[in-house]
């Protein structure tokens, strides 16, 4: 079995890498369309800003591949974000898989949220076994409203999606690789779905 | 609801862990990457490394260290210390580091700080202020306190917010090493002004001072350095206390 972290300058992803191999796997990090196409899993990380994310991924064609992709795919962060139709973030278009819009937290909160924060979730996939009210690690300014493809919850500002499924598409709004015991349960379950 | 976080710091010189006192007469108080598991296991909520002899001297074993912190891991951590470009900050970012504090440089060269927010953006670019009570303003200082500026402190950190800084780590040199407590009085301006988060430093010598640091100074996160290192505060015993004040935090049974 392959793993694949689709590699577009998105900031740590070392992080990722490491903590996949606490759990023995070793992931190939490329842009390499055939790679990732031909592979049993895709982990699609993110950080940094929108834009400059999905302008690096129509460079290397990436955002026609992955709506495609029929193996099981988990986007992180920005990552999550992307699988959306759309980002208040410089009103850019995501890559269309879950509909509904991105959208910025309110000035009533501080903003980015940084931080731990609760989550409640469906307990099934992802979230198999894993403790309900657990702390995930947060750090982000924009954020999925609750969507019937919602599969955990969080709290800021009102109550907002931080994980969603699609068919074979994942996305969880926190980091797992930084979310100690519970993150690592998160990626051990996304490695054997 | 979004928990306060606990930030134990490493001070680092030459890869290993020292700890100044009004940042001068340092004491060695151990390896980096231990001491960073410890505090994992002891429920940390994240972790500041800061080179302390970066902007003094070369340190090419920074990177290095970032590499072997980011393995031992899973909790996220910041690295600061002389960064003074955008490729300074990918070199850290790319070896694991979840976030670049950045501090002198971004004083010297403001842009600094819209570059690394757009290249990463702000939710990694932690801007380090150390400011000092002159005869009733705060002065922003550079240089891990040595040198001080003409900029007064509110104007500093409004500017950093709009520059793109994601957090402020603001450090009172005329708290730190006194383990009297926090500047609460002016943390709590701090985040009035700003819709950032702020991280609370330089003070810390109770549990006390952590609890007035949330609720007086209305601070996000609070950074200590010696009460950790010397043992005198002990995580778990912290975050009891918290709790018990009503202050929201990550309680963990975890050993990982």
């Amino acid at each position: 079995m392959n793993t694949i972290i689709i590699d577009y300058d998105a900031g740590n992803v070392k992080s990722l890498q490491f903590a996949l191999e606490r759990l023995g796997v070793n992931a190939i990090l490329t842009n390499n369309s055939e790679l990732i196409a031909a592979s049993d899993r895709v982990i699609f990380p993110g950080q940094g800003e929108a834009i400059s994310a999905m302008k690096k991924l129509k460079k290397h064609g990436l955002d026609q591949l992955i709506p495609k992709l029929k193996q099981p795919v988990l986007g992180i962060c920005l990552g999550m974000q992307l699988l959306c139709d759309k980002t208040e973030e410089g009103e850019t278009n995501g890559l269309g898989i879950v509909p509904t819009k991105v959208i910025r937290f309110p000035n009533t909160v501080k903003v980015p949220q940084m931080g731990w924060n609760v989550v409640t979730h469906s307990n099934t996939g992802l979230f198999q076994g894993i403790e309900q009210g657990c702390y995930m690690y947060l750090v982000h300014s924009y954020f999925v409203p609750i969507e019937p493809e919602t599969s955990a919850k969080s709290n800021y500002a009102g109550e907002y999606s931080v994980g969603i499924k699609k068919n074979n598409f994942y996305g969880v709004q926190f980091h797992p690789e930084k979310s100690s015991k519970a993150g690592s349960q998160l990626l051990e379950n996304f490695l054997k779905i | 609801m979004l928990t306060k976080r606990i930030i134990p710091c490493l001070d680092i010189k030459d890869g290993r862990t020292v700890k100044g006192v009004n940042f001068v007469n340092l004491r060695d108080a151990g390896d980096p990457v231990e001491l960073a598991k410890r505090y994992t296991m002891e429920g940390a909520d994240e972790l500041v490394f800061l080179d302390i002899s970066a902007t003094e001297q070369k340190r090419k074993t920074l990177s290095d260290l970032v590499l072997r912190v980011a393995g031992a891991l899973n909790i996220p951590f910041t690295v600061g210390g002389g960064v003074s470009s955008v490729s300074d900050a990918k070199k850290l970012l790319r070896n694991g580091a979840d976030k670049i504090a950045v501090n002198s440089a971004a004083v010297r060269t403001p842009d600094l700080i819209n570059k690394l927010s757009k290249s990463f953006g702000n939710q990694c670019v932690v801007v380090a202020v150390d400011a000092k009570n002159i005869n009733g303003r705060w002065m922003v200082h550079l240089v891990g306190g040595k040198v001080p500026t003409h900029i007064e402190l509110k104007d500093w950190v409004i500017e950093v917010e709009q520059r793109g800084a994601g957090e402020i780590l603001f450090t009172s040199m005329d708290h730190d090493g006194t383990k009297n407590g926090f500047a609460n009085q002016t943390l709590a301006e701090l985040s009035f002004l700003v819709n950032i988060p702020i991280i609370a430093s330089g003070g810390a010598g109770t549990t006390d001072h952590f609890v007035d640091a949330f609720k007086i100074g209305k601070a996000d996160a609070v950074l200590a350095a010696s009460v950790f290192h010397y043992g005198e505060i002990k995580i778990p015993d912290l975050k009891k206390k918290l709790k018990q004040e009503n202050i929201e935090i990550r309680i963990t049974n975890e050993n990982s």
